[in-house]
């Protein structure tokens, strides 16, 4: 029974390895084909924290003992918390910057709300609280 | 078996650190380098993760901790440092 159990853990150890390496491979070549900053960031910030949570789940599978689980789920929730707020913060700095968006780019709806000279962006409500407040002065 | 899987592991996680320090040399622009440099310490972690079930040393989690701090930080201050400009030359 122990040896049938261990078998699995095994089994399931080297299959979140090798998706979680699997991931991680499919984020390097999305970062290295993709043609501009946002695609790449799509492609690096979710495959490659997915990848890093997968292998450190094995981790957690292979060494079933409380404190190596503990620290293992530890480092996949900081991932989980921290990769969405890196890549916001790097996306902004990049727009702001003035990286150039990919040539096939469709909608760029930041493009009117910003000012690349003051560095400065409206929320896009300023404009319509006016407009509604002109059309309609009873309210 | 899973010797066999760790080796197969090991070799796409220097696969995949290959093709983001590519881009990470390649460039364009500094964003996209801060963005391939933080895909790298993640495949670090992967790495470290990897090395934790090979030899089977579980305070290597709290290098992937570390790890996984750094980035992080890396990541805000080189945003910082974009967003509020200063000198480039990428």
């Amino acid at each position: 029974m122990t040896e049938f159990l261990s078998t699995l853990s095994g089994l399931l150890v080297g299959f979140l390895l090798l998706l979680g390496a699997g991931f991680m491979v499919l984020a390097a070549v999305g970062i290295l084909r993709l043609p501009d900053l946002p695609t790449r960031m799509h492609a690096s910030t979710k495959a490659g924290a997915l990848g890093a949570s997968l292998t450190m789940l094995a981790v957690a599978f292979h060494l079933p003992e409380g404190a190596v689980v503990a620290r293992a789920l530890a480092v996949i929730v900081f991932i989980l918390l921290t990769a969405p707020v890196a890549a916001h913060v790097i996306g902004r700095a990049g727009y702001f910057v003035g990286v150039p968006l990919w040539k096939g780019t469709v909608k760029d709806e930041l493009k009117k709300h910003y000012d690349p000279e003051s560095h400065s962006l409206e929320s896009g409500f300023e404009g319509r609280r006016a407009e509604s407040g002109a059309d309609q002065p009873g309210r | 078996m899973l010797d066999t899987v760790i080796i197969f592991v090991y070799i796409l996680l220097a696969l995949a650190l290959i093709l983001s320090f590519v881009r990470l040399a390649k460039g364009p622009s500094l964003p996209d380098r801060v963005v391939a440099l933080e895909l790298v310490a993640s495949i670090v972690m992967g790495m470290i993760a990897v090395y934790t079930v090979d030899t089977g040393v579980d305070k290597f989690i709290d290098v992937a901790v570390v790890m996984a701090l750094m980035a992080f930080l890396a990541a805000i201050g080189f945003a910082r440092y974009l967003e509020k400009g200063g000198e480039r030359d990428d």
